[in-house]
């Protein structure tokens, strides 16, 4: 009785390590071909399979993108995609609005401004796909 | 002109990842659509300006406790290995090809921001409630 369960647990426990192995498989695939974006899969899936708090999550998904991003900076600056003069004046503005940002997060409504940035982001995406 | 218009873009960018709305997900296109970029060095330049951030909101993050570690080293190893795959792929494809995947992934993902964001507002109502 007592093997049969524990032999239940571990094959329940290796199906889960199977599934956040996968999950971070897509994670990271997304996040390396697309060159950003594995947040917006990464934070639903900590969500729901690791049933963490929306705050936690959001906290979490950064911590678990951040290798994965080192590897593929280095696969892309390996391969020469990235130009260094627009790198350092893009990159200045995204410090900057990055701080502004993380101020404005506790003085913005959320609502209107997730309706807003989802038409943002299918007008951008409609106009790269044409 | 250019350079103030690159680090306009990127305070843009930076501005919506700040606000924890995935910041590439804007910068990513303003920069191949505005500044005709080649696809690869925009998804470059966010990935590199994203590890930059990343090392600072962690930071944050850590101290404030908010960094779930249960699980996050399978989701981390499934991760890295795919970010080989995903991203040498991006910088062996042609940009435009890249460019048309992107713009069709920005379509899916203005979906599921859209749901989420109105189901966000029928929450908060059932929440008033209780």
């Amino acid at each position: 009785m007592i093997m049969k369960k524990s032999f239940f647990n571990k094959h329940k426990k290796f199906q889960k390590t199977l599934l956040l192995v996968s999950l971070g498989g897509v994670i990271g695939f997304l996040n390396g071909f697309f060159g950003g974006g594995g947040g917006m899969v990464c934070v639903p899936a900590l969500e729901r399979v690791l049933k963490l708090d929306n705050k936690h999550a959001h906290a979490t998904a950064i911590a678990v993108i951040f290798p994965l991003s080192v590897v593929s900076c280095a696969i892309y600056i390996f391969k020469g995609a990235i130009e260094s003069l627009p790198l350092l004046t893009v990159g200045l503005g995204v410090l900057l609005g990055g701080i502004i940002g993380s101020i404005a997060l506790k003085i913005m409504p959320g609502k209107v401004i997730r309706i807003v940035f989802a038409f943002v982001m299918l007008a951008g995406g409609v106009r790269l796909l044409i | 002109m250019m350079i103030f218009l690159q680090i306009l873009f990127g305070i843009l960018g930076g501005f919506f990842g700040g606000l924890g709305m995935g910041g590439g997900t804007i910068l990513i296109p303003i920069l191949t659509i505005f500044l005709g970029f080649d696809q690869q060095l925009s998804q470059g330049i966010n990935l590199l300006s994203f590890l930059v951030m990343a090392i600072i909101s962690i930071c944050i993050h850590l101290h404030n406790n908010l960094i779930e570690t249960k699980g996050v080293f399978w989701i981390i190893i499934g991760g890295l290995i795919s970010a080989v795959g995903g991203s040498f792929l991006a910088t062996v494809l042609p940009s435009y090809i890249l460019r048309k995947c992107f713009g069709a992934f920005l379509c899916v993902l203005s979906v599921f921001e859209f749901l989420k964001a109105t189901k966000k507002e029928k929450k908060s109502v059932s929440t008033k409630k209780n």
